[in-house]
């Protein structure tokens, strides 16, 4: 197990050097710097700040000398916010998206668990296909378009609560944000966990369950549950990571200090080493929450061993 | 009978806890500023808050009037060139130290450092030596200004410029506290850290969340002062930023969504303001390369094609003026030139333009293929199609309509080469004409089309030597109608400012620059 742990961890690192290359190459690709604005800086000014931030090297070299600093644990300073380093700029909005995402994700899996279970066992009836209808229309409401509706409906017409805004993360904030992130992956898990559910239903072991005479309640619950999760858990982990980072458009709309927002801001303003710094943190954080579902499988499969 | 009195006595005590109540003003501040240190912000964000966080020598009032500010009077001396500012012996940084002349040396002398790398250091050319120190020629200790005690100060400029005093309401002329500065460096200007002379001090800064400001209590004129705390919320999106206006989370909004522009008028029409801003929305031609460069009659030919009343009644529709000047209306004392053909009817204007396209060798059979660059947005889309429509139907012109992403668009803008014809809009730095007629100047930054007249650029530089300011202007007027003849750009129309303000603020009052500092608004009590 240790071993297996080593192994993917050792084997993630090629995968973020490319992630990050790439990343570093094709926004220096992009036109215009973090300096341009419309009116054209006196070329000792531009010269100055070139020189501050190294945009005068070579980009090898620029390359080189980013990558030294990551081995260092130091993202740079942000182009954009002058006050700020990328690690602080982090440090502040990633609990941010964090409580957001982990938020979203909790309600998502509590609330799609139980309804897809429920659809399974009333599979082709009403209920069943309600839930399921109500999950398709989840998955294809665009977040951008939900987020908006939720605000005009809670926020300026009943208002009962705000339509944007962080707070310092107080729940009446947290709500709208919370539930238009979350709806889609309700949807997504309602729709695995009624998948498998029915296949696990149809299964010996359950034949077994059932034949022994337990109720149906412990049937479900005892002998079923754990098995249908499997799917379920396989796509947490990039649900996971699809919420936290997937909070850009969410967090743009509710005005949340979150990471998200800094990458788009970031990449609208050429702030390298901001954008930079999310995308090697988010790259970290999907490669790690991966690894954590794998494991996590391992726990609820007696089936499944890692070497 | 005690419970009587306590009874008669609820109503009185309840007033005197809402006449006590703390006045919170919350404002939309559209992107989030790069930061709060006076020499390095940029944006009118940064500006925004930068006005109540820090006073400069002059102020503005309410109306946009020049009002002492941490000066109480100046002197200027008949050459115009010398400035001797006395400063308020009552003035204060937040933290109680007294201002002084030096702050202000400080202050300025910091600000055309190169090693502040301020983009903004431009602002402060009128003073003597300062653009040859921006430039690293000359030490900062040769800048024109000096203390000649604590609150005597003095400023010697290369020229008389008249429009000096209205300079230093920007905020690269703020002093900043030295003592601050030196121990924490760059990043003075965080909270916790950041020492000002304004009425505000900062209180919080949460990025991407807001800026919170508390009153400083050792401002000159705290007394005068209502608000005792504000917030400043960037919200890039002026949809999401009017429902938080229509959910009561802001009271003065920084932006308008068009699109919802006539649901505003006629729902929120009391709360509406919209006002003549010191701004133009203009086309810019590439005269450096074909099809513009050395065609002054196909450039005037689209110019006349322009119908800007439709354009400003049916297209942008709130309220804007049609432009026939490059200067914007409104600088007092100041005439702007015109276009020659701006009192003729448009059928008029249509048939010279098709005579002009004629001789530059176009015609429907062989038309006028162009690209049309604007920057992505609803808002400029709505104003690219509709002029396309217009070149089409008065003249066949081909356009094609090109939108890029900010810096993108300005990064093909600067170079010249692909860009054919461009959307772009100045807002003024300063109340007067100068900042509108400089940026077409041969050496100017913002020269994008590429406009080099001699004839034009000797006017202006005898403009900025110029003492008489009604000879000066008269000499600015002269450049204007020399340029508006060459048709480096068409004028399209004048902006105007937009918000949203809460009935319960009042203070409010419409001004050109549209700069509106707290310390002037309050919170009506009921």
């Amino acid at each position: 197990m240790l071993r297996y742990s080593l192994k993917r961890l050792v084997g993630a690192i090629p995968t973020l050097l490319i992630l990050l290359t790439l990343a570093f190459f094709m926004m220096r690709l992009a036109p215009g710097g973090p300096f341009d604005s419309e009116k054209s800086l006196p070329p000792e000014i531009q010269a100055n700040l070139d020189r501050k931030y190294h945009l005068d090297e070579p980009l090898l070299q620029q390359y080189g000398r980013y990558l030294w600093d990551l081995l260092h644990g130091d993202l740079g300073p942000s182009f954009q916010y002058r006050d700020y380093t990328v690690n602080e700029l982090i440090a502040s909005g990633f609990p941010v998206s964090l409580r957001l995402g982990l938020a979203s994700i909790a309600i998502a899996l509590v609330v799609g668990v139980a309804l897809g279970t429920l659809a399974a066992l009333r599979q082709n009836r009403p209920a069943d296909h309600g839930i399921m209808t109500l999950a398709m229309t989840g998955i294809s409401i665009p977040n951008f378009v939900l987020a908006p509706l939720l605000i005009l409906l809670f926020a300026v017409h009943l208002g009962w609560l705000p339509a944007g805004g962080w707070n310092d993360g107080q729940w009446r904030n947290l709500v709208l944000p919370v539930i238009a992130l979350a709806l889609p992956q309700v949807a997504y898990i309602a729709r695995l966990m009624r998948g498998s559910m029915i296949e696990v239903l149809r299964g010996n072991a359950i034949r077994t369950a059932r034949a022994k005479g337990l109720p149906e309640r412990t049937v479900i619950l005892r002998h079923a549950l754990k098995p249908a999760l499997l799917p379920v858990v396989s796509f947490l982990g990039p649900a996971t990571a699809a919420v936290i980072t997937g909070s850009v458009v969410i967090e743009q709309i509710f005005g949340i200090p979150g990471l998200g927002r800094h990458f788009v801001q970031g990449a609208l303003n050429r702030d390298y080493t901001l954008v930079m710094g999310v995308v090697v943190f988010y790259g970290a954080l999907i490669v790690l929450l991966n690894f954590v579902v794998d494991l996590l499988y391992a726990a609820l499969d007696p089936r499944v061993r890692y070497r | 009978m005690r419970r009587l009195l306590l009874l008669l006595l609820l109503p009185i005590l309840s007033l005197q806890v809402a006449a006590g109540a703390e006045q919170v003003l919350r404002r939309g501040n559209g992107a989030e500023v790069q930061t709060l240190d006076p020499h390095r912000a940029e944006g009118v964000p940064a500006s925004n808050i930068l006005r109540d966080l820090y006073e400069g020598l002059v102020i503005e009032a309410p109306d946009g009037r020049l009002v002492p500010g941490a000066a109480d009077r100046w002197e200027i001396d008949e050459d115009g060139r010398v400035y001797r500012f006395h400063l308020r012996e009552t003035a204060r940084w937040s933290n109680g130290d007294p201002v002084t002349a030096r702050d202000f040396v400080y202050g300025l002398r910091r600000s055309v450092d190169p090693a502040t790398g301020s983009k903004y250091a431009q602002v402060l050319a009128p003073i003597l030596n300062a653009e040859a120190i921006v430039a690293g020629e000359l030490p900062v200790e040769e800048l024109g200004v000096k203390a000649l005690d604590d609150h005597l100060l003095e400023i010697t400029l290369k020229a008389p410029t008249p429009y000096f005093l209205g300079l230093l309401t920007h905020s690269s002329t703020y002093p900043v506290h030295r003592p601050s500065v030196e121990q924490y460096g760059e990043r003075f200007s965080r909270p916790g850290r950041l020492v000002s002379n304004g009425a505000y001090r900062l209180a919080e800064w949460v990025v991407q969340s807001h800026v919170k400001l508390v009153r400083n209590r050792h401002y000159w004129n705290d007394a005068a002062t209502r608000i005792d705390t504000v917030y400043y919320y960037p919200i890039e999106d002026s949809s999401a930023e009017l429902k938080r206006y229509r959910a009561g989370e802001i009271d003065i909004t920084e932006a308008i969504p068009l699109q919802q522009f006539r649901w505003i008028r006629s729902n929120l029409g009391d709360e509406l303001k919209v006002a003549p801003y010191l701004g133009t929305y203009y086309y810019g031609f590439n005269l450096t390369r074909p099809p513009f460069r050395d065609a002054p009659k196909l450039r005037r030919a689209l110019s006349l094609a322009v119908n800007r009343e439709i354009l400003v009644e049916k297209i942008t529709a709130m309220g804007e003026k049609p432009l026939y000047s490059w200067v914007p209306e409104g600088i007092p004392g100041y005439e702007p030139a015109r276009l020659d053909y701006a009192d003729w009817p448009h059928s008029k204007r249509v048939a010279e333009a098709r005579r002009l396209y004629a001789e530059a060798g176009y015609s429907r059979a062989r038309p006028l293929t162009v690209e049309l660059r604007y920057n992505t947005s609803e808002n400029h889309r709505k104003v690219a199609i509709a002029i396309a429509a217009m070149w089409k139907q008065a003249l066949g012109v081909k356009v094609r309509l090109v939108n890029e992403e900010w810096k993108v668009f300005l990064e093909n803008r600067k170079q010249k080469r692909v860009t054919q014809l461009f959307r772009a809009g100045w807002i003024g730095d300063y109340n007067d004409p100068y900042t509108f007629l400089e940026i077409l100047h041969s050496r100017h930054g913002l020269n994008d089309e590429g406009y080099a007249n001699p004839e034009y650029d000797a006017l202006l530089d005898r403009a900025s030597v110029e003492t008489d300011p009604e000879k000066r202007f008269a000499l600015l007027r002269r450049a204007e109608a020399i340029a508006l003849a060459d048709h480096p750009v068409i004028p399209l129309f004048g902006y105007v400012s937009k918000h949203l303000v809460n009935p319960r603020v009042g203070g409010w009052v419409d001004n050109i620059l549209d700069h509106h500092y707290t310390k002037d608004l309050y919170i009506r009590e009921h």
